[in-house]
């Protein structure tokens, strides 16, 4: 069997490959990286999302084969040496979560939104997330907490 | 271990040092609890200041985003005079905190945070009584700030909690004498701090029950019916007993496949061939309110006042309207999850549960296990609602870890949450009222089936009224004739009945051609009531008029959890698609005692936002016991698009100790924009949700 190499959060990592196994899975289970959640299975809630080479992906419908050679970065992977990303500052400051189930997967389609176009604007940030579900109705704050760091251009 | 039946002292020798008071709410709250186990046998929640001047609250109620976790820890630090960072909280473990029912009802706040403070306060008391004799002065003398105790006259005498803590073994159990401390004084109550658990949540690091890992843990699904009902016919595990790594259980009612890949053993599910015989579907999401009519239980009667035959006898126009609500799911993020572990005679299970306590006892009535021998721990759980308060996957878990005797995940998917949801009932009103030539309410004759009476409660003045129910939310499968199992949905019923009552009210205001906030006024002498619809009225700027005035205002209130809720929305009505669109809710709310603002707006926002799910788009539809929406492609969840500018007005009440916050706010939301939804177009919608269709449907025709 031949193995799949990926970058994980800035480490290299190698996984068996086969067996039709999800991204999602193998972040939760071979490597203990439970941040990624399983919210639907069918790339409808976005729970799940991590970022493969700069793009928000959903990791729940993700075949593993598809990061081959990819750097892939998890909730996890988001904090430098103990310091948070301003997004997962801006977040607290906002109050923008509740029971914190959609939390990671918010802030990682938020972190590849403001990567590829910064300095957007709370109306572009809502429709740019529109298909993340959050039940606690946190979205007014989750709003509030993205534009304020892409209107400081939000960078580490 | 044998601690069962301690007293307080030898509890005390099993904690450890410092100083404990214990916790009772009184003798009703303790009913049921039964086995009692390991504590006392009165106390609800203790707290323990440390030799490290620590101070550790032991409470069963559970962290579901609501915020208690952080509104608990302001109440006992701001008694007990400590900075809330030395506040350490260990909720919902049933091994470590006493007896709880449960966290639902917006009980939190109203009921136990009493109790909480009252043992803060006599906990400071404690100190300040052992400072009083250190230090040398009387206790009056003494003030406490960040759990130190000083001399008032002479700030360089002092003593810290965890000087006095130091080598003693002092147990109390409450007894509502320790003076709390005033509203004018709060320093941390009345705060917003930033939410305890905030960090954990946005580095991922939070544990839910699906996040426990265990040494050579397996992931379990297990073979589910296709409808409720069904009865399982025959079925073939070979070729998923073939399958490498698979194990397979099969006892009695339970057919479930292992393997430490869930995706490995999701497939192995697949393998398994089962045929079910399904009774014939004999009733959908639309039949089903005749349906359940037909089968209601006799009346209940709540309230009857003066004579409604004559009021109704009397009338020059009487109106008679019937509302219905559907199933709604509760759907939170997090399905329900357990991981279970057999290890040493003792059975522990992490739950994402609302309730830990009858969790635990279930488990152990089911693997004949004392309830001494199962302990129930309750990570962050990612969102409830009232959907988590079953603890079937706990039981499933359980069950599976003591036949494989190894440690058992069971993570609902997307689509077993669905079908095991214990739904917001289908319910219908049917309401009969009227107004006099003053436009004042002379009779009100409300009866609900399946909803029960939250949110019948009766604010306006009216002479003569009668409020009969038929059955109530709760109850398993074959309750009240449902298909499935109904139970508690946020603000359980409240939500269809004040659909209802305040869609009826407008009905009403419109027909006596009376702006609908002024008639709401002209039939309330509540104070509190007044007071909430007129701060509303204020950050909204309502300008009055009689509807419908076409700009496409609506007002709703409510009562719920001893809060009071007036909301005005704006909404604007596409007249080609049906499609509404929310812009703007103001949200005013009473809520007695404030112990954390932003956590209460919090609140508020996130009721008007998932409010919008019921209002629009929620519905469960179903054929007989099968359940169709079985995932979000179909059952549609609020978005970020839906969401209109919230504006939330906390009305000051310091009179009314704290009352419910997490669910007040959602209950007046059908009305208030099917009333903005009248103003805008003179259509009036009698069914929840309002979906395009139906707004088309109802839509007058164009002149
Ligand atoms: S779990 Fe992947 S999108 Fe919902
Ligand atoms: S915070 Fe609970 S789902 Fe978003």
């Amino acid at each position: 069997m031949s193995a799949i190499a990926f970058r994980l959060n800035g480490r290299p990592v190698t996984v068996e490959a086969g067996g039709g196994r999800m991204l999602l899975w193998v972040l939760r289970t071979d490597f203990s990286l439970t941040g990624s959640k399983y919210g639907c299975g069918s790339s409808l809630c976005g729970a799940c999302t991590v970022v493969v080479d700069g793009e928000a992906v959903r990791s729940c419908e993700l075949p593993l084969e598809s990061v081959q050679g990819k750097d892939v970065t998890t909730i996890e992977g988001l904090e430098h040496g103990g310091r948070l990303h301003p997004l997962q500052q801006a977040f607290i400051d906002h109050g923008a979560l509740q029971c914190g189930y959609c939390t990671p997967g918010m802030l990682m389609s938020a972190y590849a939104l403001l990567k590829k176009r910064p300095g957007l604007g709370r109306e572009a940030i809502a429709q740019a997330m529109e298909d993340h579900l959050c039940r606690c109705g946190a979205h007014g704050r989750i709003l509030d907490a993205i534009a304020e760091v892409s209107a400081k251009g939000g960078r580490p | 271990m044998s601690a069962h039946g301690l007293d307080r002292r030898e509890f005390l020798g099993v904690l450890g040092g410092g100083i404990v008071v214990f916790v009772s709410l009184g003798p009703s709250s303790l009913d049921g609890q039964q086995p009692r186990l390991r504590y006392p046998e009165d106390l609800n929640a203790y707290l323990r200041i440390d030799e490290k001047g620590r101070v550790w609250i032991f409470s069963g109620k559970i962290e579901m985003g609501q915020g208690v976790m952080t509104s608990q820890a302001q109440m006992a630090a701001e008694e007990l005079g400590v900075p809330l960072s030395s506040i350490e909280m260990v909720l919902g473990d049933t091994d470590q905190c006493p007896w709880d029912m449960g966290t639902f009802g917006s009980m939190t706040t109203r009921m136990f945070g009493p109790a909480l403070r009252a043992a803060a306060a006599e906990g400071r008391a404690v100190l300040t009584g052992l400072a009083s004799k250190k230090l040398g002065v009387s206790p009056d003398a003494l003030v406490v700030e960040n759990g130190v105790v000083y001399v008032r006259a002479d700030r360089s005498k002092k003593v810290s909690y965890a000087q006095l803590a130091q080598g003693k073994k002092i147990s109390r159990l409450v007894d509502g004498k320790a003076v709390l401390r005033a509203t004018r004084d709060f320093t941390v109550m009345g705060q917003s701090p930033k939410r305890m658990d905030a960090r954990a949540k946005v580095t991922g690091h939070a544990e839910y029950a699906g996040d426990v890992r265990l040494p050579g843990m397996l992931y379990a699904r297990i073979l589910r019916p296709r409808a409720h009902g069904a009865t399982l016919t025959s079925v073939d595990v070979s070729a998923a007993r073939a399958l490498p790594g698979v194990t397979v259980v099969q006892q009695d009612d339970l057919v479930a496949v292992l393997h430490a890949d869930p995706e490995a053993a999701g497939r192995a599910l697949m393998d398994i061939k089962a045929e079910w015989q399904t009774p014939p579907a004999a009733v959908d999401q639309d039949s089903i309110f005749d349906y359940l009519v037909q089968r209601a239980p006799a009346p209940a009667v709540r309230l009857m006042k003066g004579d409604p035959t004559a009021a109704r006898a009397a009338a020059a126009r009487v109106f008679e309207s019937t509302y219905r609500s559907g199933y709604r799911a509760h759907a939170p993020m997090e399905p329900h999850t357990a991981v279970a572990e057999m290890k040493d005679g003792r059975m522990t299970v992490w739950a994402s549960t609302q309730t830990p306590f009858p969790a635990r006892d279930a488990i152990a009535r089911a693997l004949g296990l004392p309830a001494t021998d199962v302990r129930v721990i309750t990570p962050f759980v990612g969102g409830g609602f009232g959907g988590k308060s079953s603890g079937r996957q706990a039981l499933e878990a359980a069950r599976l870890a003591r036949i494989t005797g190894k440690p058992v995940q069971v993570a609902w998917t997307r689509g077993e949450e669905f079908f095991y949801d214990a739904f917001d009932p289908a319910s219908e009103v049917k309401l009969a009222s009227a107004v006099d030539a003053s436009g004042r309410i002379v009779l009100w004759d409300y009866q609900v089936y399946c909803a029960g009476d939250r949110g019948t409660e009766l604010f306006y003045d009216i002479p003569s009224a009668a409020i009969r129910t038929y059955g109530s939310w709760g109850g398993g499968a074959g309750a009240n004739g449902h298909l499935f199992a109904v139970g508690a949905w946020r603000a359980p019923g409240a939500n269809t009945n004040v659909f209802a009552a305040e869609s009826q009210v407008d009905i009403m205001a419109a027909a006596a051609g009376i702006d609908p906030l002024e008639f709401r006024l002209r039939n309330t002498s509540d104070a509190r009531m007044r007071r909430v619809l007129q701060a509303a009225a204020g950050a909204f700027g309502w300008k009055a008029a009689p509807g419908p005035s076409g700009a496409g205002r609506g007002v709703a209130c409510g009562i719920d959890a001893g809060s009071y809720v007036a909301l005005m929305a704006e909404v604007a009505v596409d007249r080609k698609t049906g499609h509404v669109q929310v812009k703007r809710v103001v949200a005013a709310q009473d809520m007695g005692t404030i112990v954390n603002p932003d956590g209460a707006r919090m609140q508020m926002e996130g009721c008007v936002t998932m409010g919008l799910g019921y209002v629009f788009s929620e519905e469960v539809r179903f054929h007989g016991g099968e359940i169709l929406d079985r995932n979000f492609g179909t059952y549609h969840l609020p978005r970020f698009s839906w969401v209109p500018r919230i504006e939330t007005v906390l009305v000051k009440n310091d009179e009314v100790a704290p009352q419910g916050g997490g669910e007040p706010t959602i209950v007046p939301m059908g009305a208030v924009v099917a009333n903005a939804i009248f103003d805008a177009t003179g259509a009036r919608l009698y069914r929840l949700p309002m979906t395009p269709e139906r707004v088309l449907a109802a839509l007058p025709p164009k002149a």
